[in-house]
């Protein structure tokens, strides 16, 4: 058993290999049997990875999902920063430049729109919530743009660290939200072609929200959408502690 | 060489990564700026270069569509590595926070699609990737 541990630790990332290979496979078992193909296979694996990253991080108290797990560690790296771009990246081999180009001005509207309007909904949602001060209601507007412009505005402009936690962990369900619920919407919301899907990369803005949930919904819509969320980070980290602040410390 | 796809699409990332970062210290933000989408767009253009032809197709080309068919088990993956308690344990207002801005930011896709020129849906997807395989064999 001793043995076992130490080869499945020694070579984490081909123990990911076969662990996730298991769960796609599972994944589309249950798809076709249980929901007769009404929810996609990816949907269904999505929904079962987020699931085990529950208890995982209940079983480990760590922050990583299953890859606090000693012998799952491989997944963290699968899943982690890096491989995640070299997918996202590899999706775009295939995609036509006249389409972005088409869809340019549209997509970089929505960053701007998917920003501001998350950011108010945070703060508004903050405001009903008894917060006052401008640091707070500016941080958690921050964390409902998404959980990295939660922290890194919260930290410039000094909020406390409960605040700052908070944002994160809205930033956090929004993420998810998007990974799950974007295959639920899609045909509702007329994400079926390369240029809304441009439109909802900018809109929602989440990377991994954004890869998740349309990796879930049509894969060939993947490049578009991230094209656009890649962005929208960036713009987030730049409003949020400067124009962004700003605003809200002249309202309250 | 199949080394050759997967490494132009590796020099795409690292040089579009690179110039996200030297756009974001250009901008004074502590983030990258669009470095995915830019490595994105230079896999695009070097895929549409005659000069660059021999690294895009035939098994060099494979390099590159090897790694996007691995792209969904990477990010079930990354779905597993989430800290997925974190956003349960963040109480109502951040569960508020986060459903409410996905809602209002899924109902504003149609009415922004509606600004721009129109693109033609994509034709219906292959039920999964066996079925396609079967038919391409």
């Amino acid at each position: 058993m001793e043995t076992l541990s130490a080869v499945l630790r020694g070579n984490a990332l081909v123990v990911a290999f076969t662990v996730v290979g298991i769960t796609v496979w599972l994944s589309y078992w249950l798809s076709k049997h249980l929901t007769g193909g009404r929810i996609h296979g990816s949907a269904v694996a999505i929904l079962l990875g987020l699931v085990a990253a529950y208890f995982a991080g209940l079983q480990t108290e760590g922050s990583r999902g299953v890859a606090d797990i000693g012998v799952l560690a491989g997944v963290g790296i699968m899943g982690g920063g890096m491989m995640r771009d070299f997918g996202i990246v590899s999706t775009a081999f295939g995609v036509h430049l006249s389409e972005l180009r088409k869809a340019g001005v549209v997509g970089i509207i929505s960053i701007f729109a998917g920003v501001i309007v998350s950011f108010i909904v945070g703060a508004v949602v903050a405001l009903l919530f008894g917060y006052t001060d401008a640091e707070s209601l500016t941080t958690i507007g921050a964390g409902a743009v998404t959980y990295i412009v939660g922290p890194v505005t919260g930290t410039a402009i000094g909020a406390s660290s409960d605040v700052i936690a908070l944002s994160v962990a809205a930033g956090v369900v929004k993420s998810i939200l998007v990974m799950v619920g974007t295959p639920m919407v899609a045909s509702r919301i007329g994400l079926n072609n390369p240029q809304s899907a441009m439109v909802f990369g900018g809109l929602m803005g989440t990377t991994s929200g954004v890869a998740g949930g349309l990796a879930a919904t049509d894969p060939r819509l993947v490049p578009y959408g991230a094209m656009t969320a890649t962005f929208y980070t960036g713009i987030g980290c730049l409003l949020g502690p400067s124009l962004l602040y700003f605003i809200v410390r002249a309202l309250v | 060489m199949i080394i050759y796809g997967v490494a132009l699409l590796a020099t795409c990332l690292v040089t579009g990564l690179y110039v996200g970062e030297l756009l974001g210290q250009l901008l004074g933000v502590q983030a990258n700026v669009g470095g995915v989408g830019i490595a994105m767009l230079l896999l695009v253009l070097a895929s549409g270069s005659k000069r660059m032809q021999s690294l895009v197709t035939g098994p060099s080309g494979e390099g590159i569509r090897f790694w996007s068919a691995m792209y969904i088990p990477i990010v079930v993956a990354m779905a597993a590595s989430q800290n997925v308690v974190a956003a349960v344990d963040g109480g109502m207002l951040a569960l508020l926070v986060g459903v409410l801005a996905v809602v209002v930011s899924f109902a504003l896709v149609p009415l922004i699609s509606r600004i721009g020129p129109r693109s033609e849906p994509l034709p219906p997807l292959e039920q999964d990737a066996d079925d396609a395989a079967k038919r391409g064999a």
